[in-house]
């Protein structure tokens, strides 16, 4: 191994962690929400959601 | 703008791991702002002809609620420089220091580019370009372009704030007509006096920013005459609802007795000479409650009907 591979790095916080931990959280439920809304919506509207008039 | 070097600079040193929290994004998409902006959405949906699901509706306000947050994500990237300036955005998260601005720019980006898909997949074309238009709008005419270089910056970047109602009305219905137009020019007219209101008592604010608002290129007396002109305009098509027959006597009543208060009270701002700004304050203030008491009556009066029995089929 070379020494390149035994330095820490950026080694974060505890508050940087605290902060990332949140924000992917909050990436996560939208992800589900916008999930959700496609499911819902696919069977709320059935085969029409590929019908999109302007 | 080049988003590393500007990142560098703002902190004096190579970008360290963020300490952003949800709560600094959230306060990205100017929540204030984004609530009438749903509001009047809401009215242009339920005004309009013809029947949307409840699922339907609600991912209509959903993306109109995160294309205007994003567009005001895109504002305060842009702005840092001048909001850093002023007391009254000088806590916003990007001139606090709390967010970067290549954060913020891609936060902004990628709302904006998810709630225009959305809107456009799951509702219809229609809607999602005027989506579209309004955050290009917002972003790009108004705060690249007109705010730093003109004192009509307000008058015409505030069109981006009035187009919510016409893109509910263009879920619902995927066409376009006079009535949503109409909601439109309300917003549209209500803009200049609401924000020049604002722009008075704060003149300092922007004449340190350099922000080329009416009051600080054209003097108070002129912006305080600009704001009763304004007045008249808007009072007139606060009421033409009425007699146009898009409303009924309910809300031309309302309409009538806020549009004397408007009035009063724009006379009074007119007649206001500095050191005063009272004036000002209660028109700003007032203003906010116009809107929402307009419209929020102009659904009860005209759509409430309308979208129970849609909600209810």
């Amino acid at each position: 191994m070379s020494d390149q591979g035994n330095e820490p790095g950026i080694v974060l916080t505890e508050a940087q962690k605290r902060a990332r931990r949140s924000r992917s959280i909050a990436i996560a439920v939208s992800l589900i929400v916008l999930v959700v809304l496609f499911y819902a919506m696919t069977l709320v509207k059935g085969p029409a959601i590929l019908i999109r008039p302007i | 703008m080049s988003l590393i070097s500007e990142g560098a600079e703002f902190n004096g040193t190579i970008a360290e791991p963020s300490l952003a929290t949800v709560g600094d994004y959230l306060e990205l998409l100017k929540p204030r702002v984004m609530s009438l902006v749903v509001f009047t959405a809401l009215v242009g949906l339920s005004v309009a002809p013809g029947s949307i699901h409840p699922l339907t509706a609600f991912t209509a306000l959903l993306c109109i609620t995160v294309g205007a947050g994003a567009s005001g994500a895109l504002n305060m990237w842009y702005d840092f420089d001048i909001d850093a300036k002023m007391t009254r955005t000088a806590k916003r998260p990007l001139p606090s220091g709390r967010i970067q601005p290549g954060e913020a720019l891609a936060f902004g980006l990628t709302l904006s580019v998810f709630s225009v898909v959305v809107l456009g997949l799951l509702v219809n074309i229609l809607s999602a370009a005027i989506l579209a238009f309004t955050i290009f709008f917002y972003a790009v005419i108004y705060t690249m372009w007109l705010k730093r270089s003109t004192p009509q910056n307000i008058v015409i970047g505030g069109a981006a704030g009035a187009f919510p109602p016409m893109i509910g009305w263009a879920a619902v219905t995927g066409s376009m007509s006079f009535e949503p137009i109409l909601l439109f020019l309300i917003i549209f007219f209500w803009t200049p006096p609401h924000f020049w209101a604002l722009a008075i008592y704060k003149m300092e604010d922007f004449r340190r920013a350099g922000v080329p608002m009416l009051p600080v290129v054209s003097g108070e007396s002129n912006t305080r005459l600009q704001i009763l002109l304004y007045s008249v305009l808007l009072v007139v098509l606060g009421v033409a609802p009425w007699p146009l027959d898009y409303a009924g006597p309910l809300y031309g009543v309302v309409a009538v007795a806020m549009g004397l208060c408007w009035m009063l009270l724009a006379m009074r701002v007119y007649r206001e000479r500095l050191p005063a700004d009272q004036a000002c304050r209660h028109l700003f203030a007032f203003s906010i409650l116009y809107l929402f008491l307009l419209f929020a009556v102009l659904m009860v009066d005209r759509g409430w009907g309308g979208l129970m029995a849609r909600f209810a089929a």
